[in-house]
């Protein structure tokens, strides 16, 4: 490492910001894919990996993305639930890869719910 | 750039390394591996975690789920349901002792619940071998401000105006020490910090050193400009290796990194830190001795004035500050004295750590704002005394501490407060004692601790503390005699008021509250022959209340000597000749019908404890 400077300081601090999102809280976005037995028969393990490709690909450190259990809707797996601070959130069902990057695209980098995939606004919440 | 979205913090201290740390890890290297998990989830080794007694334990963000007693075993479990499936694993979550329902959040269980993090703020929270980690907590922020933007003067104000007073025992006002040094002119002057802690039960210092080893070099590097020192030394027990290690670690990545040596961030200020290592002497904790060890010679205190400020290592003015201490300058650089000062009293101000241990459920490092009542502490944070049994006395301060009773334990927790009932906040040991302890031997133990501790210098202290521990043996072998309470209460003042350092002049301390609040357990010792507790095997005759007895067998079962008789529906009988006064079938008793009279007693054993009314066990 070079000697730092006090700009480095924040620099450091900077980078490291998504690694403290997750622990200290602070994330602005939520995105819940459920992985219960039916889920993940369903195909919601590319589900997940879409939503982490599309994150690293903005490269944006206030996402945060769990994972849920069933929802009780197996017949409509895969799930995904998408919580933007101060909105309701928005549960998404019968996903493919090509819906969940689009859904990102539209709702979550742009604040707007896609209603057309939409199962249900207002769903319980996890904040 | 890979994105994780999870972090498991897996708590590396020393207590969960023992518990298995290192195996859970790779268990749940392999198992995360397996279900193709590698790349999403990280695994964080974290200092201590403050909850030892349930290690090894960890905490998963963002959902800051808590599990405890983690082990290999249950890795494949865990890592399907909650990192694969998203369903928080019940089985390896808090539960609370009477309660059977789990608490997943770490935030909703009691022993977290109620402590504020000042000192402890990196806690579980940063992998304290990656200085980049601790700099994106704001780390070396406070030196920045301090070595740029400050005057030598301003730090002092800023840290006296805090209030902040030492952590090692002594709470003399860290800024007016560092005010102290900061006047003395002299070339050479040395910052140092004490990792020498020697309290039995103690282990707050060893766990900052662990979890977060640059907050207290940051504080070094501060107090180094406060005073003008450009050389400082970490005195660490060489019986402390991963604090060592971690120290080491921290050490060379800040030195790499050019916030120690030459010209630090650019400021033209130079400080170069070096880590000493101790053998483990008690007595090195003094300043004094520790000075006299570095300087590599025996570890002995000697007489103040002059005092280190003045006259310290190799004679040249220097300042020794606690690790605790230290790990507190950054935030109140970073917030000031005002900030500090909002928790706490007036004269104790900000937070204590507290080593909280002995018959309590909780068991583990906890952090409290000053001032708050040692019940909060025992009961809300520590979850009540262990098995439901009754609390006796809570012992603060260590070898140089005292015993508090029941009645005080709503005193608030201020460095005045526990002085006034002859214990001492020290550096914060807190063993918790249930009413099977005899207090007798307490003193005794902690006599023992400090006479075999005394380095012999001074006489009052190499001789006092061995007549006080062989008076207190004799007590609790059944020799004590009339006139000893006497004794031993003038003898200990003798020792205080002459002793040459702060272990001679404590050392006491046990003998004296225990002889405060108890008195009566000494006097039934001499005179009764009668240890109350069951502890001290000589003052004991145990005996079956046939009245009580449901003949249940468990005591006859128990017993090592098969002392206790018995058969179904005939209560049982202790053969007094046989019986080794091992406790064993007291323990055992759930219904309360064993007693303890005294020793060789002979008589009506009813009579006896109606007119004492004593000797019962409390309802469980």
């Amino acid at each position: 490492m070079p000697k730092l400077t006090i700009a480095d300081l924040q620099k450091i601090k900077e980078k490291y910001k998504a690694d403290f999102t997750l622990r200290e809280g602070g994330y602005t976005v939520k995105i819940i894919v459920h992985m219960g037995t039916c889920g993940i028969a369903a195909g919601a393990r590319n589900i997940m990996t879409a939503v982490m490709e599309e994150i690293a690909k903005v490269n944006r450190n206030d996402i945060i993305v769990t994972t849920s259990g069933c929802a009780g809707l197996c017949a409509k797996e895969p799930l995904a639930t998408i919580e933007l601070a101060n909105q309701p959130p928005v549960r998404y069902c019968d996903l493919t890869d090509e819906k969940i990057r689009e859904i990102f695209r539209e709702h979550v980098l742009g604040g707007k719910p896609v209603e057309k995939y939409a199962l249900v606004s207002g769903c319980e919440t996890t904040y | 750039m890979e994105k994780v979205r999870s972090h498991l913090m897996l708590c590396a201290g020393t207590g969960c390394v023992a518990s298995g740390t290192t195996k859970v890890k790779a268990a749940l290297e392999q198992e995360l591996a397996k279900k193709g998990l590698t790349e999403e989830i990280k695994i964080v080794l974290t200092g201590c975690n403050g909850y030892c007694a349930e290690g090894p334990v960890m905490a998963v963000y963002p959902e800051e789920i808590f599990y405890q007693k983690v082990t290999v075993e249950e890795v494949p479990a865990l890592v399907e349901e909650h990192f694969l499936k998203g369903r928080p694993y019940q089985k390896l979550m808090f539960r609370e002792p009477e309660k059977k329902a789990a608490i997943p959040g770490m935030k909703d269980i009691p022993f977290f619940k109620h402590q504020v993090l000042r000192v402890l703020r990196n806690k579980g929270l940063i992998d304290p071998e990656k200085i980049e980690e601790y700099i994106a907590r704001d780390g070396y922020q406070a030196a920045a401000k301090a070595l740029t933007e400050m005057t030598p003067e301003e730090i002092i104000k800023t840290v006296k105006d805090s209030g902040l007073r030492g952590r090692g025992g002594a709470g003399f006002s860290t800024g007016l020490k560092w005010e102290f040094a900061s006047k003395v002119t002299s070339d050479v002057k040395f910052m140092l910090c004490n990792g020498d802690e020697g309290d039995p039960g103690a282990f707050m210092d060893r766990s900052v050193m662990e979890a977060d080893p640059h907050s207290v070099i940051e504080g070094m590097i501060i107090g180094a400009k406060a005073i003008g020192a450009h050389q400082g030394y970490i005195y660490v027990r060489a019986e402390y290796p991963l604090a060592v290690k971690r120290l080491r670690m921290a050490i060379d990545q800040a030195t790499e990194a050019g916030l120690l040596g030459k010209n630090i961030l650019g400021s033209g200020f130079d400080f170069e830190l070096d880590i000493y290592l101790g053998a483990g002497a008690f007595v090195c904790g003094e300043e004094t001795a520790l000075m006299r060890s570095i300087e590599g010679k025996r570890g002995m205190p000697r007489p103040r004035p002059p005092f280190p400020a003045v006259k310290g290592l190799w004679d040249k003015p220097s300042v020794l500050n606690n690790v605790e201490t230290l790990a507190q300058i950054a935030p109140i650089i970073l917030n000031g004295s005002a900030w500090y000062r909002s928790l706490g009293t007036e004269k104790s101000a900000g937070t204590k750590v507290f080593a909280l241990t002995g018959a309590v459920n909780n068991v583990g490092l906890v952090e409290v704002p000053m001032g708050i009542p040692l019940r909060t502490i025992i009961y809300d944070i520590g979850g009540g005394i262990k098995k439901g049994k009754k609390f006796k006395s809570v012992q603060l301060g260590g070898p140089s501490g005292g015993c508090i009773p029941e009645h005080l334990l709503d005193i608030p927790v201020t460095y005045e407060d526990i002085v006034a009932t002859g214990a001492i906040v020290g550096s914060g040991g807190m063993v918790v004692m249930d009413d099977n302890t005899c207090m007798v031997g307490t003193a005794k133990f902690f006599l023992e601790f400090t006479a075999d501790e005394s380095c012999g210098k001074c006489t009052p202290c190499r001789v006092g503390t061995k007549i006080l521990l062989d008076m207190l043996t004799d007590i609790a072998e059944g020799k004590g005699k009339e006139g000893d309470i006497a004794t031993l209460e003038d003898l200990s003042r003798d020792i205080i008021t002459t002793s040459l350092c702060g272990l001679g002049q404590t050392a006491p301390n046990p003998v004296l509250s225990t002889l405060r609040y108890f008195k009566h357990e000494y006097e039934s010792h001499i005179h009764q022959k009668w240890c109350q507790a069951g502890v001290c095997r000589n003052l004991t005759t145990f005996w079956i209340d046939e009245k009580l007895c449901k003949a249940c067998g468990a005591c006859l079962r128990a017993c090592p000597a098969k002392a206790v008789v018995g058969e179904k529906k005939v209560p049982h009988k202790i053969i007094q000749e046989l019986c080794v006064h091992c406790r064993t079938c007291y323990d055992t008793c759930k219904f309360n019908s064993i007693r303890i009279l005294p020793a060789g007693f002979e008589g009506d054993p009813h009579e006896f404890l109606s007119k004492t009314a004593v000797g019962a066990k409390e309802e469980k």
